[in-house]
């Protein structure tokens, strides 16, 4: 049973009802940010002009194959932990194996999760280097996590979480291990988010200093971006990456034809790119 | 794969094996830890999702009898359960569950945590 449409529905409260009759997923008001850089891909797709057509069309159509898509791109690609698995396989079978080889001699780590989002991702890395390399304690780590969005920056410096969140992609035993219980939310352990550094960065507009980083973490952005505005970030990027460092973009994501320093690595079942430079040889 | 869905509830039976069926597994079902036990006893099982508070035999003791068989030690395990607290998950995990996920879910994270314990999808949902 389908709830009546309200007579003065907004886009998002009408994207909000529709999410949730057909998810049960609720879209809280602090995601209307989301509805631009979601749909405009679906709207692509489809072959309709702009996002506001394609809400137009949702709402005057019976629902169909354009309203799953939508549906799906509001709710599937929702952040969570350890989200695709394998990129953080590699970080810890590969990638910092390999660092703690290279930088043995200054004992510095430093990582960047450009598109932080609410957080799963940087806490993901965290409990990654927390749990499977402990001699890092007697390293400089440097984890920062940025993101365009206040609301969104304040929920990663928070570490809190709803059930559903900490339900997904998130092992048991990391659960129990970096959590508390906060009434009926989670709350990541002081011991992981005081390794981030929380900060907003727009990725279009200029950077803050980083240090040399060995690892950024960049999935799922690049999509949203023109061909000229990705060959610019990548081109950032070459500056703020150590020689040898890896790049972690989404998997539908490359810097081929857009940057050629970059060298795509292949591993069991993720794979990344590697500015080329003196240490990569 | 075979896998082995125990819950007293027929509707949360119909909904884990459907996504598991949407997986490539081939599933069973079983209404109560006893008679999942006796379910084992004829067939081989590559996984269970168990629920906690059943009738006769709950999830736990189930947990527990199964860990207690050393000809079951590769089936793989996964709770999934309204008991939400800590010290429960503690205590499942200690017992020897590979995985834990609370109710309500969505498929989406069942998948994931399948992800995590090797289980990948073996035919399009």
């Amino acid at each position: 049973m389908t709830s009546a449409a309200p007579k003065f529905e907004s886009d998002f409260d009408f994207l909000r009802r529709l999410v949730h009759e057909r998810s049960a997923i609720v879209l809280e008001p602090t995601q209307s940010y989301l509805l631009e850089a979601r749909l405009g891909p679906v709207a692509h797709k489809a072959g309709i002009p702009t996002v506001g057509e394609l809400l137009r069309r949702l709402r005057l159509e019976r629902y169909g194959p354009l309203h799953r898509s939508v549906v799906e791109a509001m709710t599937t690609n929702e952040t969570f932990f350890f989200r695709d698995l394998a990129p953080f396989q590699a970080l810890q079978k590969v990638v910092i194996p390999a660092i703690l080889g290279n930088n043995a001699a200054s004992r510095q780590l430093s990582v960047w999760c450009a598109a932080a989002s609410s957080g799963q991702e940087p806490y993901s890395v965290a409990m990654t280097l927390r749990e499977h390399f402990p001699q890092l304690t007697q390293w400089k780590v440097e984890l920062h996590a940025t993101d365009l969005s206040d609301e969104m920056l304040e929920r990663v410096r928070s570490g809190s979480y709803s059930q559903l969140e900490v339900n997904r992609g998130l092992p048991a035993q990391m659960l129990i291990k970096y959590f508390q219980r906060s009434g009926v939310r989670w709350t990541v352990k002081p011991e992981l988010t005081s390794l981030l550094t929380v900060r907003k960065v727009n990725l279009i507009d200029p950077w803050p200093n980083f240090p040399l980083l060995d690892v950024v973490f960049l999935r799922n952005v690049l999509i949203y971006f023109d061909v000229e505005t990705k060959k610019k970030i990548l081109g950032r990027m070459k500056r703020v990456l150590r020689p040898g460092g890896y790049l972690f973009l989404g998997g539908a994501e490359t810097t081929s034809g857009l940057e050629d320093d970059f060298e795509r690595v292949n591993f069991a079942n993720a794979s990344c790119y590697q500015l080329r430079g003196p240490e990569a040889k | 794969m075979h896998a082995l869905v125990i819950d007293d509830s027929r509707a949360m039976r119909k909904v884990l094996s459907k996504i598991l069926g949407d997986l490539g597994f081939s599933v069973v079902e079983a209404g109560n830890g006893q008679e999942a036990l006796e379910r084992m006893q004829s067939e081989a099982v590559d996984l269970a999702l168990i629920d906690w508070n059943m009738p006769v035999m709950n999830g736990y003791e189930f947990l527990q009898a199964v860990r207690a068989q050393p000809s079951w030690a590769d089936v793989r395990l996964m709770m999934v359960t309204t008991e939400t607290g800590i010290e429960e998950m503690t205590k499942a995990l200690a017992a020897g569950a590979d995985e834990y996920v609370m109710k309500p879910f969505t498929k989406s994270d069942l998948v994931s945590k399948l992800g995590l314990m090797g289980f990948r999808r073996e035919a399009t949902p």
